[in-house]
């Protein structure tokens, strides 16, 4: 056969990508299910690592439902509402009964997008914990956003100062071990750092209405309760008002 | 004859300092171990099965299309690899999906495609192609520890060098930061082509 006449071409051509885009379809519909249900685990495991729970979930043999109990037991998933629209707030209810606010961060690294969440103490300023992942950063450099290591630097940390939000800085060649809001920046990964940097001041700024609001309405039933004794009730029911205003 | 096929490329004609394909991705991904494993093992797979593949059709690709043709088989291979690997391994595959793109472009695979895979039967179309993988492999798995041990004080991840001998905790090292940055892996390469050459004699040109 003359393979080299452009009928033959033309045909072959159309044949061979049709059959490639039904293999490709099918694999796609077949895995489907699988892979969102990676997905979902994942997020999953990012939030609970967000607040140090599930740490060892790679060490069970069944990683997905141990995921999925253990969120099950600490996260109550809500949406508040603000000025800028509706913002996913994750709640946190430790064994010690301490309630930690988890705040979903977004933004644009250097290759593609890069998120995380940044859990927050009652005091909605000393961060608790945090974890980053990104989509596409470049290896060895950007990419490492995920580890601890880098993660680990944020604890302890304040996004605000004298009253005012200052987020975290990103500090290319090395942090003020003193300063507050100090992170140091990878080496070799300046322009993630910065985005990482951009991405926590702007989702951050988002919900220092929300904030605030939480704020002085602790402040207000503190105020009001009459003795010592009553502080820990207090807490309680301000949470529970958290809690209901935030469902 | 196979076991000709499938020698000569993790040496003598290893894609990489022989035949300087591939070069690209060797620069990009070998500032740590574990991406350039990943990286190689992946690209050892794409290579011999889509060799495999269009050697299977070579008989029947018109000329004019052929590179068109190597492109979407190629293309859908990664493509397979990667959806396979979110569904049954997500954690391997969150570090391949950056790389995807890298594979479809590696100038191997096309390389072999054209050199081999088009003029020869499908089985030393797929040895060749897995070697030629494998031998890229090799010397990315080379850069790559060179590059991560004095970049980053670590193999696979694992700090090697002594906590305690770091200027910050009061010693007398420092990782080298220029591993980290890409024209270290060209150096690397150069002297990896270096040493190859001062052994095999018969690879210099006159």
């Amino acid at each position: 056969m003359d393979t080299n006449k452009n009928s033959y071409t033309v045909i072959y051509a159309t044949v061979l990508v049709v059959l490639v885009a039904v293999v490709l379809a099918l694999a796609s519909y077949l895995l489907k299910d699988r892979q969102q249900r990676n997905v979902e685990i994942e997020t999953k495991q990012m939030i609970l690592k967000s607040v140090k729970l599930g740490l060892d979930a790679n060490t069970v043999p069944d990683k997905a439902s141990y995921i999925e109990e253990q969120y099950a037991k600490y996260i109550t998933d809500s949406t508040i509402a603000t000025e800028a629209g509706e913002h996913k707030l994750f709640v946190c209810k430790l064994d010690s009964g301490e309630r930690l606010y988890i705040v979903p961060v977004h933004g644009t690294g250097l290759w593609g997008p890069i998120w995380g969440y940044v859990a927050l103490k009652g005091d909605f300023n000393t961060i608790y914990g945090t974890t980053y992942d990104h989509k596409s950063e470049t290896p060895g450099l950007g990419a490492e956003i995920n580890t601890v290591e880098f993660s680990k630097q944020f604890e302890g940390k304040q996004i605000f100062k004298d009253g005012q939000f200052v987020s975290i800085v990103v500090v290319k060649g090395g942090a003020n071990p003193e300063s507050t809001n100090e992170v140091d920046a990878i080496s070799g990964g300046t322009i993630t750092s910065k985005a990482l940097e951009a991405m926590l001041q702007s989702s951050i700024n988002e919900y220092l209405a929300f904030f605030k609001a939480k704020l002085e309405e602790v402040s207000q039933q503190a105020a009001q309760a009459p003795s010592d004794s009553t502080i820990s009730a207090t807490a309680d029911s301000t949470a529970s008002a958290v809690q209901t205003k935030i469902n | 004859m196979d076991k000709k096929i499938f020698i000569e490329p993790l040496f003598r004609n290893n894609p990489i300092t022989v035949l300087v394909l591939g070069v690209c991705s060797a620069l990009a991904v070998t500032v740590k171990l574990e991406p350039a494993i990943v990286m190689a093992l992946s690209v050892t797979i794409v290579t011999g099965f889509s060799s495999f593949i269009v050697s299977l059709i070579r008989n029947t690709i018109p000329n004019r299309i052929r590179i068109i043709v190597q492109l979407v088989v190629v293309a859908m291979l990664v493509i397979l690899v990667d959806q396979i690997l979110k569904a049954f391994a997500y954690d391997v595959s969150k570090q391949l999906s950056v790389f995807v793109g890298l594979i479809i472009t590696n100038c191997i695979i096309m390389g072999r495609i054209e050199a081999f895979a088009l003029g020869n039967k499908p089985i030393p179309s797929l040895i060749d192609g897995l070697a030629n993988g494998l031998g890229y492999g090799i010397i990315l798995i080379a850069i790559a520890f060179i590059r991560e041990l004095f970049g980053s004080g670590t193999i696979y991840g694992i700090p090697v060098i002594p906590a305690e001998w770091y200027i910050k905790n009061g010693g007398f090292y420092e990782n080298n930061g220029l591993f980290i940055l890409p024209p270290m892996a060209l150096i690397i390469t150069g002297i990896i082509i270096w040493i190859q050459r001062s052994y095999t004699k018969e690879l210099i040109e006159k």
